[in-house]
């Protein structure tokens, strides 16, 4: 057995292992499923409710998805623009610090107020939690490029569209990958507040009404479906990068053009 | 815009590169170091100069100059009879550090100038599987690097690296090269064997070469003339021709002649450099 193979399986059998302490510490112990639902009852919930659960995972994907789509547009935008040269760097890292650090919570009831309760708050709630480790990397990525690359192509008189393309982006990749991973997963977090406080639609409502009336194994089928959506994200954003970004690891499979 | 044929028709102008009471200065008003004082250097077209001298007295300070990465002080710098940066001409670098890009494969970072430079760059789209990449393959071939195309910079070795990098500087055909130290992390042997190369190169090519170099024996076995310069403010302060036939082999390094061109080089280098770094 490869090492690579044995490693999977026992991040597998982890997973698995912490499921099943779950369930027998549940069992043995009697704990009452208002105050934590044991994971057999988990899925039997997901299954028997899928067809109530469906429309509000698939609205919580669709604004996810839209709102992170925003994201990157906007995070490469301003990065782009931040790490383009030493001055708009250091002029507008500080202002970019200050609006990262707002708790974007806070922010939920003034989209509300702006743009009503539903679809839209939760949209522009996604984007800006992704946007900041967006902007953050793709400016520090372009910001850092070695000056020798740049002067290969200066020497050959490529103007600076062309610098950027050809090397500051290149080079960024890896930077923009690496925030990915982490924005998709804050994406969530945004849709998911968003929907909590405003929303009649989406994972986020259905976990609030479902703590309120105590039907707390639906909180958990709730959880479960926001996990598997992440990874999802997860794993399809990691094998991208490893498409595109493979030559910064030094990956064989990158090479050998696989 | 000017067709590479233009050029090449056009009658030899000489200089090809002129430095005017070139001076350079850089940093604020009161802390200003003075990297070249007037500074006069002329190369005629197809030459091959080599600039030696102690560290920090502005010899890639000259080739940045040339190549119009940096802006004299004051005085003019000419190639090809026009201030630089007035016309497009086809320059190529190569740095002490091969300064790959990681994310290209050895076949496209050598292709890399004729994606840039006119008139090459017109046709890259078109030409870039066919007649470029041959192009490509047959400069690899020809610095021993044949079949290394597919490979990424980070799976070659420094030397191999180093070739690569040669070959970039060379594919879109310069009228100019600039060779900044492009030798001086090589082991000996790899460093001989890319000199015989860099000869063959330029004897089949005849570019216009700049080589700054620290190793006077690279200067005498590759150049036509050697410069010498010194430091704080940097300037020339010989101008040596070297008088060696060509092709020459590494068994004319160890001639007398030879030897005693180099001794008095080194001397001079010894006595240009500053005095508290003397001791």
């Amino acid at each position: 057995m490869n090492p690579h193979l044995r490693r999977k399986l026992a991040s597998a059998a982890l997973i698995i292992g912490l499921f099943v302490l779950w369930e027998l510490l549940c069992r043995m112990l009697g704990v009452s499923d208002i105050v934590l639902p044991k994971p057999s009852q988990i899925i039997v919930t997901l299954v028997q409710r899928m067809p109530q659960l469906w429309p509000h995972t698939v609205q919580t994907l669709y604004t996810t998805i839209v709102g992170f789509a925003f994201g990157i547009l906007a995070g490469v935008a301003l990065g782009m623009l931040i790490g383009s040269s030493r001055l708009a760097y250091d002029v507008a890292y500080p202002l970019l610090i200050g609006f990262a650090s707002i708790p974007k919570v806070a922010v939920v009831p003034i989209f509300v107020l702006w743009f009503g309760a539903g679809t839209v708050p939760a949209i522009l709630t996604a984007m800006i939690m992704s946007l900041f480790p967006i902007v953050v990397n793709v400016a520090t990525g372009l910001a850092t490029t070695e000056p020798e690359l740049e002067d290969v192509m200066r020497a050959l008189r490529a103007n600076k569209l062309e610098i950027l393309w050809n090397v500051g982006l290149p080079r960024t990749m890896p930077y923009f990958f690496a925030s990915l991973k982490v924005a998709v997963t804050l994406a969530f977090v945004g849709t998911v507040i968003s929907e909590t406080v405003a929303s009649n639609r989406g994972i986020g409502n259905v976990m609030m009404i479902a703590s309120s009336s105590f039907d707390v194994p639906l909180v958990f089928a709730g959880l479960t479906i926001l996990a598997a959506l992440g990874i999802t994200l997860y794993v399809i954003f990691s094998f991208i990068e490893g498409r595109v970004t493979g030559w910064a690891t030094r990956k064989d499979e990158f090479a050998a053009g696989l | 815009m000017t067709s590479p044929g233009a050029a090449e028709t056009r009658p030899a102008i000489d200089p090809f590169v002129q430095l005017q009471q070139v001076t350079l200065t850089y940093g604020r008003e009161g802390k200003q170091v003075h990297a070249l004082a007037e500074t006069n250097l002329k190369v005629g077209q197809g030459d091959f100069v080599a600039l030696v001298g102690p560290s920090g007295c502005g010899k890639s300070t000259i080739l940045k100059l040339v190549t119009g990465l940096i802006k004299a002080t004051s005085g003019y710098v000419f190639v090809a009879g026009r201030e630089v940066g007035a016309e497009p001409m086809r320059v190529g670098m190569a740095f002490q550090n091969p300064t790959l890009l990681p994310w290209l494969s050895i076949r496209d970072n050598v292709m890399l100038p004729l994606k840039i430079v006119p008139p090459f760059r017109f046709e890259y789209r078109s030409k870039r599987k066919t007649e470029f990449r041959d192009r490509v393959e047959a400069l690899l071939a020809q610095v021993g690097l044949a079949g290394f195309g597919d490979k990424f910079p980070w799976q070659l070795s420094g030397g191999m690296m180093q070739r690569a990098s040669l070959c970039r500087s060379l594919i879109h055909d310069p009228q100019l090269l600039m060779l900044d130290e492009p030798f001086g992390a090589l082991d000996q042997f790899t460093r001989e064997e890319l000199w015989a190369i860099m000869q063959d190169l330029w004897l089949s090519r005849k570019p216009t070469v700049l080589l700054v170099t620290h190793d006077l024996k690279e200067a005498g076995y590759l150049a036509n003339r050697i410069c010498v310069m010194r430091a704080r403010p940097g300037r020339i302060i010989d101008d040596t021709t070297v008088p060696f036939a060509r092709p020459r082999t590494i068994e004319v390094t160890y001639t007398p002649d030879f030897v005693t061109m180099t001794q008095r080089l080194r001397e001079l280098i010894v006595s240009a450099r500053p005095v508290k770094e003397a001791a």
